[in-house]
């Protein structure tokens, strides 16, 4: 959305912030799984996509070995599906490599109510029985509606629910940034 | 963007815009049907009803394969095994078959603009599953999306469209679509099968298969429907074989490349040639595989809740 539409925006991590968290969750991915052997990576659209080409290269360049990595659309797993009068846009799953028994981190920009992630975990195990399942975000801004929690957390960012969150990057044209509106 | 509307009942109407995104939402379905576990949750608690007035195996089994991928209930009615053959009208049964809550309505029908009318008089949404000569406008948006998947884009592409075009609801739906799309459409046939100022539609018209084969990009077969032989269209089934039955030397007349299509069931030897329909450059069996995601698409679309 433009930022034009929204009120009074206020910065909570700039490019320097992004870019050692990434490198601090790639660090830490590798830490936990010993190294890349059955990891993969899965970004959710669209948020994801870009975090997880990113840590993929972060982790490549620490460990100089290459991790598969996918997209996920999510949309037909959403839980509002049927309570919408029109329905979302459809982005194309991308997963091109099997992963039973892959250690999947999941990738996304923003952690909120948990529903995302809920629906991208079924989505995921539509396409085969991973090993496990870990979650990446760059930032958990809190008010959980699901028993849900991130592996890799970027940054804590607590929020009231009246405010909204924003990921800019520069893959999409922006500068890497992070921003708070009041609606 | 989304599509606004609560029927499918043809695709003269619909932008360029509302079929780019049909044609992209199927592309994601396509991805779902490669998989292991073909299924997704996107329709569940829906319910699709197929309400079939003319015998079809390949359209219904499509749309009820595409259903149940979406993980919608299906249910079959064809009239034979109901009460139309004690007079309903088709409004009544569609609005029983309303009442016990199904969303969308597949219908295939003998007479042209009978989705349209039964669109007006129910909630649910309509899908034509072809009536009459009008149109069969999922027929159409598969091929689109069979076209698009080759790596060929509408603007400019030559396509001709040989056979029956009178009679031809899938030619209908094709012609309008890549007109839209900016596509340079030729049709062929014996001047029997032409009707009459279908050149207002945007194409051109041929009576000579070579003429019209030269440089296109596309060939689009449509059936000969034998049962219709009566009506004397033709002299003799060899006769239309040889003047409009595609054959390997005529595709050598189309551009390297050049696709052949047709919407089945085909009759081998009369409108195509066996070698020619069991050939590389013959997509149809593609086109029966993309059916099923196009059709995904489109009963994705139109289940918004309300």
């Amino acid at each position: 959305m433009p930022s034009s539409d929204r009120q009074v925006e206020r910065l909570v991590m700039d490019a320097g912030d992004i870019t050692r968290a990434v490198t601090r969750i790639a660090h830490e991915i590798l830490e936990r799984n010993k190294g890349v052997k059955d990891l993969a990576l899965v970004g959710i659209r669209t948020g994801g996509v870009h975090l997880a080409h990113r840590l993929v290269k972060r982790i490549q360049e620490i460990e100089a070995a290459a991790v598969p990595i996918g997209d996920l659309d999510i949309t037909l797993y959403r839980d509002d599906l049927s309570l919408r009068k029109e329905q979302p846009t459809l982005r194309k799953t991308s997963v091109p490599f099997d992963i039973s028994d892959k250690i999947v981190v999941l990738v996304d920009d923003v952690l909120f109510t948990g529903r995302t992630i809920r629906a991208a975990m079924d989505g995921l195990i539509d396409l085969g029985r991973p090993a496990e399942i870990q979650l990446a975000v760059l930032v958990d801004r809190g008010h959980r509606q699901l028993p849900i929690k991130a592996t890799y957390i970027g940054k804590n960012i607590p929020t009231s629910r009246e405010e909204s969150i924003q990921v800019l990057l520069e893959e999409e044209g922006e500068d890497d940034r992070v921003v708070i509106f009041k609606t | 963007m989304s599509l606004k509307r609560k029927d499918l009942l043809s695709l003269a109407p619909l932008s360029v815009d509302e079929i780019t995104l049909i044609l992209e939402t199927a592309d994601s379905f396509k991805e779902v049907t490669g998989r292991e576990i073909k299924k997704v949750p996107a329709l569940r608690g829906k319910t699709v009803v197929n309400l079939f007035f003319e015998p079809s195996t390949r359209t219904r089994t499509s749309f009820e394969l595409a259903a149940k991928r979406l993980s919608a209930d299906v249910i079959n009615f064809s009239p034979s095994s109901s009460s139309v053959v004690k007079g309903e009208t088709l409004l009544d049964t569609a609005r029983n078959i309303e009442a016990m809550q199904a969303d969308i309505i597949v219908l295939r029908h003998p007479s042209a603009g009978a989705a349209e009318s039964l669109a007006r008089g129910v909630k649910s949404s309509v899908i034509n599953a072809g009536d009459g000569w009008h149109e069969h406008p999922t027929q159409g948006l598969l091929d689109l999306y069979t076209i698009r998947e080759r790596g060929l884009s509408f603007e400019g592409l030559p396509v001709a469209i040989v056979g029956d075009v009178a009679h031809s609801r899938v030619a209908r739906s094709n012609i309008h679509a890549l007109v839209k799309l900016g596509a340079e459409v030729r049709l062929v046939g014996p001047p029997t099968m032409m009707p009459c100022g279908v050149e207002k539609l945007g194409a051109r018209v041929y009576y000579n298969l070579d003429e019209a084969l030269r440089g296109v990009q596309v060939i689009m077969m449509l059936r000969l429907q034998l049962e219709r032989q009566g009506i004397a269209l033709f002299p003799t089934i060899r006769e239309y074989a040889r003047l409009y039955g595609l054959t390997t030397e005529r595709v050598e007349l189309a551009n390297p490349g050049a696709i052949v299509m047709h919407p089945g069931p085909i009759n081998r030897g009369v409108e195509i040639a066996p070698e020619v329909a069991d050939s590389l450059s013959s997509v149809i069996l593609e086109q029966v595989a993309n059916g099923v995601a196009g059709r995904m698409g489109i009963l994705y679309l139109l289940s918004g809740g309300n």
